[in-house]
């Protein structure tokens, strides 16, 4: 086994008390000593940075800015060459079956396109942007990634780059920092306001501890930021997102614009257009929703779920589940037949007994965003 | 007297009845405790059988019957308030049971050999 990677704050992490896990080949903090409820409260009521450091930060180039755009169009569905300057998109790479290879965030910073991809998948979408022609791929390995997440985000972040204020929901750009270069947008994984911060390697320290210094902003680990997107209703890959789910499937049909669906000026072009632009005409045969099952029990990942209480046919299996702090019951996410819309009741097997679970949709709170 | 398993429960023993709880090792190790099950009161249970589940905001876990013995009592306040447990693991017990065979608690580990077992 080859040994973990470590983000410029680890030994931070470690300092601090942080509970360390193996995550995507990475050593990272799944809670500090205050623990996931805690965390994942404070981040809603307050704010919290996370290192997600680990994540795949990615430049690319072509030889012309519209040239990447549409190069980039030739492995996502998303509209790449219709974003503005200096603002974010969420996107998807399929594959020839229509199915989800990642998601990534992508921003237009003008002369290049800035990605966030996931720290699983970093190695795969690498390899799959540099074998598209015509694109010049530069992973940035020299730069921390720091989410600032809560309803004080932005009183706290401005604190330390005051032209953060003027940033609204999935906006990017490059700012300063006490003369120190970061690359902010206006974004996260929690379902509240919040940025996620790009520094320098041998910065990002100094920026978390002033971060800390205003007395709000606490760290939160993975745990935290897992059970807040749960929440928030957000896939996660490798989990309610994989080769085998469609962008419809995973509701996520949002993420391509008429423009790329059937009939559109740029329509197709990507792989497993056929299938993924059907779907988004004639509906998917099964869409992702939120499940609120009875009782404190929570229904985790892999959990089957049934039309009644004796059926023996397998209706779908949670992709997601746990405990929602905020929402103060087990909160799930699976995806069901249209026959199980929300409003309807499926029966989860929970160590032998059919637990009912109401179909909801999502998300479960409300999302917090500056728009 | 009080005594430990070696899967960090404690058990207070008197007059042939046991009150089990688990350690703060035990809870600070499964993190925020959000769900509990405890088994019915007059069920006859082995050494070793699941009697209790337990879910952290982690992962579910399970709880064995330290001794052969019958459930006596169950402690209704940790199912409504599972955060208690996390809050002080030595005062929130789970149940009460009356133990098959007083001698059998020889077996299990004193104070300081559970403090061993677990530094």
């Amino acid at each position: 086994m080859t040994a973990l990677l470590e983000t410029p704050l680890h030994d931070r992490h470690v300092l601090v008390g942080a509970k360390m896990v193996p995550f995507a080949g990475w050593d990272m903090p799944v809670q500090y000593p205050t623990g996931v409820m805690a965390e994942h409260k404070h981040t809603r009521e307050q704010a919290s940075w996370f290192d997600v450091s680990h994540m795949g930060q990615v430049i690319v180039r072509g030889a012309s800015h519209e040239a990447a755009a549409l190069a980039l169009e030739s492995v996502t569905p998303a509209s790449v060459a219709g974003l503005a300057p200096w603002r974010q998109r969420y996107g998807l790479f399929t594959d020839d079956g229509g199915g989800v290879l990642d998601d990534f965030m992508f921003a237009n910073h003008e002369r290049h396109w800035f990605l966030v991809v996931n720290a699983a998948r970093a190695d795969h979408d690498l390899g799959l942007l540099r074998a598209v022609e015509g694109l010049d791929v530069e992973q940035v390995t020299d730069r921390a990634l720091i989410a600032v997440q809560g309803p004080l985000a932005e009183q706290e972040l401005t604190r330390l780059i005051p032209a953060a204020a003027e940033m609204v929901f999935m906006d990017s750009r490059v700012l300063d920092w006490h003369g120190v270069e970061v690359w902010v947008s206006r974004s996260g994984y929690t379902g509240e306001d919040g940025f996620e911060v790009s520094v320098p390697n041998d910065e990002a320290v100094r920026f978390v501890e002033e971060l800390e210094s205003g007395g709000v902003v606490l760290p939160a680990g993975l745990g935290a930021r897992d059970s807040l997107r749960l929440e928030a209703g957000m896939p996660l890959y490798g989990h309610d997102l994989s080769p085998d789910i469609t962008p419809a499937q995973a509701a996520l049909g949002w993420s391509i614009p008429k423009v790329r669906r059937p009939g559109g000026s740029r329509a197709g072009g990507y792989p497993g257009a056929d299938v993924i632009g059907a779907e988004l005409v004639d509906g998917a045969p099964r869409t992702r929703v939120g499940l609120r099952p009875e009782g404190r029990a929570p229904i985790r990942e892999g959990v089957e779920l049934f039309a009644d209480d004796t059926s023996d046919e397998i209706l779908a299996v949670v992709t997601s589940g746990g405990f929602g702090p905020t929402v103060g019951g087990p909160i799930a996410m699976a995806m069901l037949p249209s026959s199980a819309e929300p409003g309807h009741t499926v029966y989860a097997d929970l160590r032998g007994k059919r637990v009912p679970v109401t179909v909801t949709e999502l998300p479960f709170v409300t999302l917090n965003y500056k728009r | 007297m009080i005594k430990y398993t070696e899967d960090h429960e404690w058990l207070d023993i008197a007059d042939g009845i046991a009150t089990v709880g688990i350690t703060p090792h035990a809870a600070e190790q499964l993190g925020d405790i959000i769900f509990i099950e405890l088994p019915e009161v007059g069920r006859q249970v082995s050494e070793g059988e699941e009697v209790v589940v337990i879910e952290s905001v982690k992962a579910a876990s399970d709880i064995t019957a330290p001794l052969d013995g019958e459930i006596l009592e169950i402690n209704e306040s940790i199912v409504d308030d599972p955060a208690a447990v996390n809050a002080d693991a030595d005062a929130a017990w789970f149940f009460k049971m009356r133990l098959a065979d007083e001698t059998a608690t020889d077996g299990l580990l004193d104070a300081d050999a559970y403090e061993a077992m677990i530094n």
